[in-house]
């Protein structure tokens, strides 16, 4: 398992290398990439800066990987989050898992997104012409996320 | 008891606090009571932490409900609703 805080970006593809490399039991990788929009509800974003909890955040990636693990037969995953600032086109987040078959990674790789997103200790601000504003919660995300308690 | 409180994003902006060292009266102590602890501090904190931001709580690192239980020595953290990925 790789969990990752940082503020620097990071290679998609060396990531992805890093989970099937000398690995011939892995048959599929999914991933998903985030990256920062330049617009959010009718405005345009300037940069966005994101805060974490260190500990807790890395604590909290790990429980949400060993959950997918104990959920579907996958073999490994990768989380990577930005913080600090971040402007639009910056990749933010990458979630990727390994297993034999696709059916297994890409439920994992959805289920690890939508926990990501409504667990991890992370809370971003957004900049506009206005100024500056925190993000509130999106009750879609949290729907995307009870759908897996069934 | 003595605990540690952090506070996050918005609470931390508005309240003008990142963390605190409280040392309280050795009673059966929840999230809630200690929210409720804090709101008595000033209009702010009681809007902060017991008005319509929804504000999680997690000890020594766990999100926790309102009826968890705070002992000696542990890490508390107070936060709006996250907002990551």
């Amino acid at each position: 398992m790789t969990v990752r805080v940082q503020t620097q970006d990071f290679d998609v593809g060396f990531e992805i290398k890093q989970l099937r490399v000398a690995r011939p039991d892995v048959g599929a990788v999914v991933s998903f990439v985030g990256q920062v929009r330049d617009l959010n509800g009718g405005n345009t974003i300037a940069r966005l800066t994101l805060e974490h909890y260190p500990g807790m955040t890395e604590k909290s990636l790990e429980a949400i990987v060993n959950q997918a693990k104990s959920r579907w037969n996958i073999m490994d995953a990768t989380i990577i989050h930005r913080v600090g600032t971040l402007q639009p086109l910056d990749q933010i987040v990458l979630v990727a898992v390994s297993s034999a078959h696709r059916n297994e990674a890409f439920s994992a790789c959805e289920f690890m997104m939508d926990y990501l997103k409504t667990e991890a200790p992370f809370w971003k601000k957004e900049a506009t012409a206005e100024g500056e504003q925190w993000l509130e919660a999106k009750e879609t995300d949290e729907t995307a996320r009870k759908r897996w308690e069934k | 008891m003595k605990i540690k409180i952090f506070y996050f994003a918005r609470l931390k902006e508005t309240l003008k606090f990142s963390t605190e060292d409280l040392d309280l009266p050795d009673e059966t102590l929840t999230i809630l009571k200690l929210k409720a602890l804090l709101a008595q501090r000033s209009d702010t904190w009681q809007e902060m932490l017991m008005g319509k931001l929804k504000v999680r709580g997690a000890i020594n690192h766990e999100l926790v409900d309102d009826l968890a239980t705070i002992h000696d020595g542990d890490e508390v953290a107070f936060f709006p609703p996250v907002t990551g990925g």
